[in-house]
């Protein structure tokens, strides 16, 4: 209804079309070439569910199926869900620059994630494709719960003691994982590595895993994106329009947690995504969460594909992931936000 | 609903509410009926917005009944209520650039199931409503662009889209020039007698209750100081007692209601 603009089925519509072209462009480069033509074959031959022979080069095959795919998805997974989970945190906290980050979330999951690592290298063998995401898990649910515990004293959970424990307890963590990495010692590198957030670790078993995470928390966020866009008129409006906004805030703050250490037990830390992309849909779309949750994914899958496609294939070099979104998030993120004050001031 | 008294809404039985150790009400003894105007007066800080916060189940009272239709309100499901009772803040403020469309739509939330979207009724209802409230010739634009007023505006037609049968106005008007002030306040009033609206208001501005409600309820430091019909208990004594001002009330011809002029005593 609102004169925004761009339209935003077009932008959908847009966004899903660039996605699925980044996706087979993203399979053709790397070290080795391999044509569209032949990418798309295998795609298509992988989607029909392998009935029939295909006369291809079993090198070529496994180069795009087992080792350029998982990762692609994985990008795109993982984009979308830090996305989905930054437009989500934002919307609760009523804070436009809120995202995982915001409540510490993601320095718990690290602080698990990185406990894993130096208990392997002090002698106990977890199994790392098991521990790390569990600890991340457990870090993450464990920052969030003492993050809610801190701000518990004010009933409603207001935005405001929300946000200033999530840095409370984000300080707290960043010095324990300072000190993991001291305890570390020789090992410290891994840690430091994993921190810097890279997608080159992708397993297959990692996209079946996050498949079905970013279907299921999508699902419960558009269920509950109408309560959402409410929350932006006032906690007291909300209520009085018959919403459980206690309710809302538990069930949509634990979803975007597991989301969230989910994909740093995957990949590491990866900032920026989550901030920038629900942010620029919002002003270009308006604020209607219904709408923005499914754009921000898409959005999201989409920057993390191609930021990461930059690293793996274009530089000579691969960069931390978390390290470049970092690096060209962070000034994008600055124009943006000067921009706007510009324009409201 | 011929008979108002015995539609009793809200029941109110020696209801106490503190916030923080630090009592806000106490001993609240209400009754009030549907198809109504009622106008909750007193100094600030005397409990109004809480009371209005207990009426629409915002929190709950710490001693005492609270009944609306019968039923103590915490087992109302908050989707019920809100089908029932609508409420329209002092201070509207809307934290992202929803459109005013958007703003005002939202009003039908509790009246549409999940994932659903508005009927063309409810399309239609919703233009009405603009158009009434005078918001439909900015309905395209954010809401963090209105002025106090307008945004106030868009409060109210908020809460008419819920199709309340309970108004409930904590100082809806009191950031509003008097044109508009008046004019929204005769709209409500006439939901009140042609539709047996219920209202609930707290209000700053004295000939504003007078011209507005049928009964007016007095607080003081929590305590109800006077209830009753406006014309018998807006007296310059009572006033003097809730206020601490000198008052006069006499008959207005030209507003056609009661006029207070007042003074600080001497």
């Amino acid at each position: 209804m609102a004169a925004r603009p761009v339209s935003t089925l077009i932008t959908g519509a847009g966004l899903l079309l660039l996605l699925l072209i980044s996706i087979v462009m993203s399979a053709t480069m790397g070290f080795m070439e391999i044509p569209v033509a032949t990418v798309l074959q295998l795609i298509t031959h992988a989607l029909s569910l392998g009935s029939g022979d295909m006369a291809m080069d079993p090198i070529v095959t496994a180069v795009v199926m087992d080792v350029r795919l998982p990762r692609i998805l994985a990008a795109v997974l993982v984009g979308g869900m830090l996305a989905l989970c930054g437009t989500v945190f934002q919307a609760i906290l009523l804070n436009p620059l809120a995202d995982p980050y915001t409540l510490g979330i993601s320095s718990g999951a690290a602080f698990g994630a990185s406990l894993v690592i130096v208990l392997q290298v002090v002698g106990w063998m977890l199994p790392t494709s098991f521990s790390v995401p569990l600890f991340a898990f457990l870090g993450s649910i464990g920052t969030l719960f003492t993050v809610l515990a801190l701000a518990s004293e004010d009933r409603r959970l207001s935005s405001t003691s929300l946000i200033l424990s999530g840095v409370i307890v984000a300080a707290i963590l960043s010095a324990a994982i300072g000190f993991l990495k001291f305890v570390a010692d020789e090992q410290v590198g891994i840690i430091i590595f994993w921190l810097m957030g890279s997608l080159s670790g992708i397993s297959r078993q990692n996209i079946l895993l996050l498949l079905p995470a970013i279907l299921i928390g999508m699902t419960v966020c558009l269920f509950y994106s109408r309560d959402l866009n409410i929350m932006a008129t006032g906690e007291r409006a909300a209520i009085t329009l018959g919403i459980n906004t206690v309710r809302l805030r538990w069930v949509l703050l634990i979803t975007c947690s597991l989301m969230t250490a989910l994909c740093v037990s995957v990949s590491g830390i990866i900032g920026f995504v989550g901030l920038i992309v629900p942010h620029l849909l919002r002003h270009l779309l308006g604020p209607d969460n219904r709408q923005l949750i499914i754009l921000s994914t898409l959005g999201g899958g989409l920057l993390l594909l191609v930021a990461d496609t930059i690293t793996r294939a274009v530089l000579p070099a691969e960069v931390p992931i978390g390290v470049l979104t970092a690096l060209i998030g962070g000034p994008f993120f600055a124009y943006i936000f000067k921009k706007r004050q510009q324009e409201n001031g | 609903m011929a008979d108002s008294s015995s539609d009793i809404l809200w029941q109110l039985d020696q209801v106490d509410f503190a916030y923080k150790n630090q009592p806000v009400l106490a001993e609240i003894q209400l009754a009030l009926s549907a198809g109504k105007c009622y106008g909750i007066l007193g100094p600030n800080g005397s409990g109004k917005t809480t009371l209005l916060d207990l009426l629409c189940g915002l929190s709950p009272p710490d001693k005492g009944d609270l009944l609306y239709r019968g039923t103590p309100l915490y087992q109302w499901q908050k989707r019920e209520l809100a089908k029932r009772v609508a409420q329209v803040p002092q201070d509207f403020q809307v934290r992202f650039g929803f459109s005013v469309r958007e703003v005002v739509e939202m009003g039908r939330h509790p009246h549409l199931g999940r994932f659903a979207s508005l009927t063309s009724q409810g399309h239609a209802l919703v233009d009405a409503v603009m158009e009434e409230m005078g918001v439909a010739g900015f309905a395209s634009r954010s809401v963090t662009r209105l002025s106090g007023g307008e945004k106030q505006r868009v409060a109210v037609a908020r809460a008419l889209v819920q199709d309340p049968e309970v108004l409930l106005l904590d100082e809806a008007t009191s950031n509003l020039d008097i044109y508009h002030s008046l004019s929204i306040l005769a709209l409500i009033r006439r939901r009140v007698v042609e539709q047996s609206l219920t209202v609930v208001a707290a209000i700053h501005d004295l000939n504003l209750a007078t011209y507005f409600c049928d009964e007016l309820i007095f607080l003081k430091n929590g305590q109800i100081i006077c209830q009753g019909p406006t014309d018998q208990v807006l007296r310059p004594d009572i006033i003097q007692k809730v206020y601490g001002v000198e008052a006069q009330v006499r008959k207005d011809a030209f507003s056609a209601c009661n006029q207070v002029s007042y003074r600080l005593p001497a």
